[in-house]
């Protein structure tokens, strides 16, 4: 049987002998490869790539790229991923010459502009989250998690208190920060949460002892909530002799408004890629810059950039635990939020923060009388429905409205997560969208309620408009295709 | 706020639908002691005109690589860029999208995924890629943790001319984990590594030895011998490597390689002063793809039976398996990867060819050039990709700032790293013979 295919793939339109690319001939004196390359090391046949023009190539992409939803097509509403509008200038100051094309290894004066942008982005993140210290190393929140977690561990160890190895972590938590916690060797103690959504403090006393290395938050939560235990939360750790972590994925909600380091916090990782405009990328580049307090500063990741008079510099911390990276972190990734950072100035971040709780809270507003509302409280920059109504009186699942938003030309929101809410349905519609089209996705989502009661089918089939129906996940996995092959 | 379409109406209109009288309102869950009551003490706001101005300012006080012509490497190169790339993948549909949770609307970035793992695959040997990494080192810190996991081992074989950064990097995830490191050096004349001379390893408790493919020093390494060692004591052989190196080298597959991981920023990425670019991640057999860490694609067919593409083998990632997870990557370098794979596709069969010969070509002309000098000379014997060290007794810094003022980069001084009065330099196709010329004569003036 022949496969329909949506797009070839570049290997299919490939054909002997063409070629889209063309170097100067060669200028050197040329020398025989066998001369500088023992033969038995070398290949005997090229790699099969593809054989194409420069046209094909443009065209194949270009095809690609139509089958693809992102902010700059549609409504993106993807819960803790802050899908906001990526500024175009932001591309193109960071793509100057001065920017794109220097090397990490130049001499150190004849790369001041970089160090200048990279020392002020650390002192702004400083200002922004209310702590001290910052690096720019991680390339993404994860290994912002690792990095501050490794931070946290130098710190115990430096105290003679190594022996601390349980990291709390609430239910409603992020995959990556228990994934985290295993990659440092710590062991994760879970926290419920209590009615409210927030972490259970009187849970939270019987857990922690003289074992804690500290507490991973994301505040406002996964659930869109702001714990308003914080600061007895914060007590707790802290007097247990443990240090808070704060999981930035839902800063979006705070700038200007409250700082994890006046919450308690120690450690924050940012995800600039959200909260600070960069765009995804299909999945990358991020960059998950840590900043710590005072007393964590000694051991961030090497090196970080000083000023010594008119002057900028790299120095590594005293005790840095290293390098979690090479090079100076995902640089053009961060030049981009530095960008947007001065793009807003101060008010301007508080604006966007108190813009995108208003927008989420509209929203909840008006769905919560069609979709169950896991936690009926103010939420923050998103919220969380469940899809049970459906799934209890009609058998539409939260997947098959996820499948139906698509018809109508939405991405999804984030489903089946956070877990402690059945049939999740999160939904961040950030401060960037125009009233218009929180409007409008309302009514779509509203109508598909509608749908699930007198058409249940129509939804539990979709997507029907899509380029391609619903796709045999589980055959992929069970028969894994990773790669093409010739026929 | 220019990004900010919501008019003083609408906003109204919104808080009389939710019920408050003001923004502010909907932060009572904050307690009072911590909210901000000051603005936040950043620099004014500035229009584009004025971002455009200031950026200017700042990138003027760089010395970008398009105006001078540079000679460094180490683990950043300048290899030429196809303009059609910037074109294609800054496209809003790929910039704007983000990991393909839905897979019927990002066939896009999945498809493109699935090619850049059929590329990757193809340049490698290995029979399956992930979706990206990091970059090289923390790929290669990766790749010794899987093979721990593999092999249930904790121990660790690392050559002594891995790239001094990659290796911090792969010391700090491995300590982390408790997994013992033991170090193979090399020969002080040749600069190669010799696993079997090596004395004190405990080759019975290795997971893995690594071998980097050119090693730092920019020769290449004979894999024969570490083949030989993995194989007589059950370790995997994980070799980091240079990708476009593989135009001419034999692919790891081809070597023994188990696992195979590398920096992609030469396939097409801007240097961007060391990010972001891409690791590359491949390896081969069902046990150990199994075991891969980050995001893979995989083909299926949908209700219709069209050809479509899905994240898949899932269970090993942490949004499913949270602690248990492979590894906790989420965000990957997925723009980066889609570059590399138009670089690759552009380039093609023969354009890729292309560009490690002539990096070859050029790289050998320099070195024969520099060679010429009185006082220069070959600091290892072994044979050389697209770099090489020359050494001399020479101030290589003050050398690097009077060439920085004739518009030149010199070479990567390696005393940082332990190697005084030598240099590391690097030649890319992008430079020309001209350029070559005139940096040795430049070069011969200032240190005679």
């Amino acid at each position: 049987m022949t496969t329909r295919k949506l797009v070839p793939l570049i290997f299919e339109r490939s054909t002997p002998g063409r070629r889209g690319y063309r170097l100067p001939d060669l200028d050197v004196p040329e020398v025989p490869v066998t001369e500088l390359i023992p033969s038995d090391f070398l290949r005997e046949e090229a790699p099969a790539l593809p054989e194409v023009s420069e046209l094909e190539v443009v065209r194949h992409y270009t095809q690609l790229s139509r089958l693809n939803h992102g902010v700059d097509v549609g409504f993106y509403p993807l819960g803790s991923c802050t899908m906001k509008y990526n500024p175009r200038v932001n591309e193109d100051v960071t793509s100057l010459p001065g920017f794109a094309t220097i090397h990490p290894y130049q001499p150190e004066e004849t790369v001041q502009g970089a160090l200048e942008l990279m020392y002020n982005l650390g002192q702004y993140l400083a200002v922004i989250s209310g702590l001290d210290a910052t690096t720019l190393q991680p390339a993404a929140g994860a290994h912002g998690e690792l990095t501050g977690l490794m931070v946290i561990k130098a710190y115990h160890a430096h105290r003679g208190e190594g022996h601390r190895n349980e990291m709390i972590i609430p239910d409603s938590a992020h995959g990556t920060n228990p994934a985290s916690c295993a990659m440092v060797g710590y062991k994760v103690v879970e926290v419920p949460s209590d009615e409210r959504g927030g972490v259970d403090v009187e849970a939270l006393k019987g857990l922690v002892g003289p074992n804690t290395a500290g507490l991973m938050l994301t505040n406002p939560n996964t659930l869109g909530l702001f714990d308003e235990n914080i600061c007895e939360i914060a007590k707790l750790v802290h007097d247990a002799g443990g240090l808070l972590y704060y999981d930035g994925a839902n800063a979006n909600a705070i700038m200007g408004i409250a700082r994890p380091g006046d919450m308690g916090f120690d450690v924050v990782h940012f995800n600039l890629h959200k909260t600070f405009s960069t765009p995804h990328g299909g999945g990358g580049p991020g960059a998950g810059p840590i900043v710590v307090c005072k007393e964590l500063a000694q051991f961030l990741p090497g090196p970080v950039v000083e000023k010594r008079d008119d002057r900028y510099t790299f120095v590594t911390p005293e005790n840095s635990i290293g390098r979690v990276r090479s090079f100076y972190g995902n640089f053009l990734v961060y030049a981009r939020a530095y960008a947007y950072i001065r793009s807003h100035g101060g008010k301007g971040l508080k604006e966007v923060s108190e813009t995108a709780v208003l927008h989420a809270n509209y929203m909840m507003h008006k769905l919560k009388d069609v979709y169950q509302l896991a936690y009926d409280r103010t939420c923050m920059h998103e919220f969380v429905l469940s899809g049970n109504w459906q799934k209890d009186k009609y058998g539409v699942r939260t997947l098959d409205i996820a499948k139906r938003l698509l018809d109508y030309g939405y991405h999804a929101p984030t489903v089946y997560f956070p877990m402690v809410v059945d049939e999740a349905i999160m939904i961040e519609p950030t401060e960037t969208e125009p009233k218009s089209t929180l409007d409008e996705f309302i009514e779509v989502m509203r109508t598909i309620a509608q749908e699930a009661k007198e058409t249940p089918e129509l939804v539990t089939s979709a997507p029907h408009s899509t380029p391609l129906k619903r796709l045999d996940e589980s055959r992929a996995a069970r028969h894994p295709v990773l790669r093409w092959e010739k026929a | 706020m220019r990004y900010l379409p919501l008019t003083k109406e609408e906003r109204q209109e919104m808080l009389e639908t939710i019920g408050v009288d003001k923004v502010d309102d909907l932060f009572t869950a904050i307690p009072k002691e911590i909210r901000l009551h000051a603005d936040l003490d950043l620099p004014a706001p500035l229009s584009e005109a004025e971002l455009v101005r200031h950026f200017s300012e700042l990138a003027s006080k760089n010395n970008d690589l398009q105006s001078s012509v540079s000679f460094l490497g180490a683990g950043s190169y300048d290899h030429l860029i196809p303009s059609v790339i910037k074109h294609l993948a800054g496209r809003g549909e790929f910039l704007t999208a983000y990991t393909p949770y839905q897979p019927e609307i990002t066939q896009g970035v999945l498809q493109s995924i699935f090619e850049y793992q059929t590329l990757i695959c193809e340049l490698t040997g290995m029979e399956a890629s992930n979706a990206s990494m990091y970059d090289g080192a923390s790929a290669l810190a990766e790749a010794a943790l899987m093979a721990c996991a593999a092999t249930r081992r904790e121990l660790v074989v690392l050559p002594a001319s891995l790239h001094p950064e990659w290796r911090d990097v792969v010391r700090l995830y491995l300590e982390s984990q408790n997994v013992s490191i033991a170090y193979l050096p090399y020969d002080e004349a040749t600069g190669l590594v010799d696993p079997e001379s090596a004395e004190g390893i405990s080759w019975s408790e290795a997971a893995c030895v690594v071998v980097q493919q050119p090693n730092f020093f920019g020769l290449l390494e004979n894999i024969a011998p570490f083949k030989k060692v993995a194989e007589e004591h059950g370790a995997l052989l994980v070799m980091a490597v240079d990708p476009i190196s593989l135009s001419l080298l034999k692919s790891p597959g081809e070597l023994g390689a188990h696992i195979v991981v590398g920096d992609g920023q030469s396939l097409g990425n801007s240097m961007g002063f060391g990010g972001p670019s891409l690791g590359f991640f491949a390896t081969t057999g069902t046990k150990l793809i199994r075991r891969m860490p980050g995001r893979v694609v995989g083909e299926t067919v949908d209700t219709d039976g069209t050809r479509g593409f899905v994240l898949t083998l899932q269970t090993r990632e942490q949004h499913i398996r949270r602690e248990k997870a492979t590894s906790n990557i989420c965000s990957n370098q997925a723009l980066n990867a889609l570059m590399a794979a138009i670089y690759l596709s552009v380039t093609g069969k023969e354009g890729f060819r292309d560009v490690g010969y002539q990096s070859l070509q050029k790289a050998n002309y320099l070195k024969k050039r520099l060679l010429e000098i009185e006082g220069l000379s070959s600091r290892f014997s072994a044979p050389s990709f697209r770099e090489f060290v020359i050494q001399g007794s020479v101030d290589w810094d003050e050398v690097n700032i009077r060439l920085a003022e004739h518009g030149f980069v010199g070479g990567l001084p390696l005393a940082r790293f332990g190697l005084p009065e030598s240099v590391l330099f690097s030649v890319t196709e992008a430079r020309t013979k001209e350029e070559i010329d005139s940096f040795v004569n430049l070069l011969r003036g200032l240190i005679s």
